[in-house]
């Protein structure tokens, strides 16, 4: 009798450091360091909302903050935090959140530091969509307005998504290669950014001013009806994008590699590509084009978590700490002068990520 | 040089081609070109680019929004008389086609430079900063000190961008390895978003500056005085000297940073010389004219495809071939929308975009 025993799967080589977590199939390689970026991102996530949503006018502590958000403190309190103040902050948090995974992605995808959406033309589509909306229409500066209220965040929406197309379709011969899909996108991107810049010139100084502040990302005046589209999209496409991060991994030793370990490169990519269109749309149509997120927090994140390549978790929580510790900043930094939070990301990202590369090669010395 | 005997042998055995890291570094590897092919297919490139250069000043001078005669252009350039038409090819076309000239070039060489040292083909040559801190200088020039003319702008311009280029620079060598071209780019992108986020701070208080940096941002051609130039001119000069005689090494350091050294050459000195060429080239530049984007990006990328990697030949031409690229978005600008212009900026990219799309689509471009 030949012996069963013999025929076993095949044990994974334990690599030193790496301890393996396996559930039926399904088997990860459980990283203590990434985890722990993840579940303290998490903890000053909410710490800085609950200060953001203590600032203001009738200033609230960060106990009776997250009094209010258990369910407690009195009417007034309940009133300010979770009516008015809430909207305005969870729209912060979720855009950064998008922005980053939609970063992570396309980063990874083209394995390229340099290739966040902004780059490769996903956000110029929006901003082409909403400054459309603002010049034209008239709207964006004066107070209400249905062609405020609607008209930007769906133009932009459809800017983005049309762009993306149009990318797509360009890049797309007998296959999507990583390197060809961004010479497009920078292509378009030129383009779009040109008749932006164009419109601007074009248009009276003050649509102009008005143009610019959208551009800059701003998240004064954003209600409920801002943060559901953000939640809802981040709920339904981070899971698929988390699904397929394996396919990132692969896709990092070149596409033939990634073809030998059975991956269908480009279906894979094609999706996880939408992916980060529609988390970057969503995100410019809620916020507008809040400036370098997408570019800095996968970075960020991937020097934290020492993984080789942006991780989606960690980006994810690295861009909404990031926008939410702008926002703060942008509400205060000038005292009664609000700044776009675009600026403030910039602002405090750049730095972050200077320190980040000196350190590691200062460290990488020793 | 001791160099040249040891690097045909590397080259011969890793791509069997005669220029150096051709094969190595093209995404596709290529047949290995014959030696005479390539070098009779450059001479051409080079020969063309030159009689198109030749031909786009010549349109510049001719053409614009007032209609004149060729043969009245032609009386201006030879025996000028003062009368209306004179005036206007001599002190408004000449002006602008060697501004064109000059900017052009210079964009295109520091492109292809940008993309050889960050070994990024998304590089351009405001990656360093060197836009951005122009940009950040000039509005402060603007916001503070009142200054609203192109001459004026010239020299907080060429300030912003020089700091700005060192400032990268530094910060993306910090340690003993020197500069790596991915550190090189983060740096680059890091700082040209902190330059920019505190222009948009200026520009948003202050609705009166957000007037004129609109109109200098788009970058332009027109209205120029040829004081810029004489001003100017020598730092764009030091910066073409600088980077052409740093060709033979960034060829070695396009195989990667130890096989340069094993044949001889010094990394770190290298990349230092070609940041330096890098900013003195798109610095000036963006000083005169104001930031034009795409120019730089797309320049090299075309040259490549026809003179194949090697630094010597892909500077010079990227020079000539961003010069007439210039050129010719300018007059296109000057007709589409008679008597009214577009700005060259703005024409370069929408005309630019498509066309690089084009030649994306056509042909798998060699990496860098």
């Amino acid at each position: 009798m030949a012996a069963p025993t013999t025929v076993r799967a095949p044990r994974a080589a334990l690599v030193p450091g790496r301890t393996p977590l396996r559930i039926g199939p399904v088997s990860t390689v459980v990283r203590l360091r990434a985890a722990a970026v993840v579940v303290v991102g998490l903890v000053v996530v909410v710490l800085a909302l609950a200060v953001n949503l203590g600032l203001g006018e009738y200033p609230i502590s960060v106990p009776d903050v997250l009094a209010v958000l258990l369910g407690g403190g009195n009417g007034g309190q309940r009133l300010v935090v979770l009516d008015l103040r809430l909207p305005r902050s969870l729209t912060g948090a979720l855009v950064g959140a998008a922005l980053a995974v939609s970063g992570a992605i396309t980063q990874s995808i083209a394995r390229n530091p340099l290739a966040s959406p902004d780059i490769i033309g996903l956000t110029a589509g929006a901003t082409v969509g909403a400054v459309l909306v603002i010049v034209f229409a008239g709207a964006g500066g004066a107070v209400g307005g249905a062609t405020a209220a609607v008209g930007i965040p769906v133009a932009a929406l459809l800017g983005g998504l049309l762009t993306a197309a149009l990318i797509y379709g360009l890049a797309w011969r007998r296959g999507l290669q990583g390197f060809r899909l961004v010479l497009v996108g920078v292509g378009v991107n030129a383009m779009l950014v040109a008749l932006i810049q164009w419109m601007l010139v074009v248009t009276g100084v003050y649509q102009a001013a008005r143009a610019y502040v959208w551009l800059n990302g701003s998240l004064n005046g954003r209600g409920w009806e801002h943060v559901w589209p953000v939640a809802v999209a981040l709920a339904v496409l981070v899971p698929a994008a988390l699904v397929l991060a394996h396919v990132l991994g692969a896709l990092q030793y070149g596409d033939d590699t990634a073809r030998g370990l059975g991956i269908r490169v480009d279906r894979s990519r094609s999706v996880l590509l939408l992916v980060a269109v529609c988390l970057a749309s969503v995100a410019a149509a809620a916020a507008g084009p809040i400036a370098f997120v997408a570019l800095v927090a996968p970075q960020i994140a991937q020097r934290l978590t020492g993984i080789a390549r942006p991780p989606i978790t960690g980006s994810l929580v690295v861009g909404a700490v990031l926008t939410v510790v702008a926002d703060i900043l942008a509400r205060t930094a000038l005292g009664g002068t609000e700044l776009p939070v675009g600026i403030v990301t910039a602002v405090i990202g750049a730095p972050y990520l200077l320190f980040l590369l000196a350190r590691h090669r200062r460290r990488s010395r020793g | 040089m001791e160099t040249d005997g040891a690097r045909p042998t590397v080259a011969a055995r890793a791509a069997g081609a005669q220029a150096a890291g051709m094969a190595l570094t093209a995404l596709k590897p290529r047949p290995p070109a014959g030696g005479s092919g390539l070098r009779r297919r450059r001479r051409l490139t080079l020969l063309g680019l030159v009689v198109a250069v030749v031909a786009g000043s010549l349109l510049s001078v001719a053409v614009g929004a007032k209609a004149i005669p060729l043969d009245t252009v032609w009386h201006a350039l030879t025996a000028a008389t003062g009368t209306e038409d004179d005036v206007v090819v001599l002190q408004l076309r000449l002006p602008r086609t060697l501004f064109g000239l000059l900017v052009g070039a210079a964009l295109g060489m520091a492109g292809a430079l940008i993309q050889g040292h960050t070994r990024n083909p998304l590089a351009d040559p405001g990656l360093l900063g060197v836009n951005a801190g122009a940009g950040f200088l000039v509005v402060v020039a603007i916001y503070l000190l009142g200054v609203t003319t192109p001459l004026g702008y010239v020299w907080f311009a060429l300030l912003g961008a020089l700091a700005a280029g060192v400032f990268v620079f530094a910060v993306g060598s910090a340690g003993r390895g020197g500069p790596t071209p991915v550190t090189l780019a983060l740096a680059g992108a890091a700082v040209t978003a902190l330059l920019t986020a505190l222009t948009s701070s200026v520009i948003l208080l202050d609705v009166d500056t957000l007037d004129a940096y609109r109109f200098w941002v788009v970058g332009s051609l027109a209205g120029r005085d040829l004081e810029i130039v004489a001003q100017v001119w020598w730092l764009l000069a030091a910066g073409a000297v600088i980077a052409l005689a740093t060709a033979p090494a960034l060829n070695a350091l396009s195989l990667g940073d130890d096989v340069a050294r094993s044949l001889g050459f010094s990394v770190g000195r290298t990349r230092l010389l070609g940041i330096l060429a890098i900013t003195l080239l798109a610095g000036t530049a963006t000083a005169m004219c104001g930031p034009i984007a795409f120019l730089g990006l797309v320049v090299p990328h075309v040259v490549r495809s026809l003179t194949g990697p090697d630094y010597r030949w892909l500077l010079p031409c990227s020079a000539v071939a961003g010069a007439v690229l210039l050129v010719l978005a300018d007059v296109l600008g000057r007709i589409v929308v008679r008597p009214g212009e577009l700005q060259v900026g703005i024409v370069l990219a929408l005309v630019g975009g498509p066309f690089f799309i084009a030649l994306v689509r056509r042909r798998a471009l060699a990496a860098v």
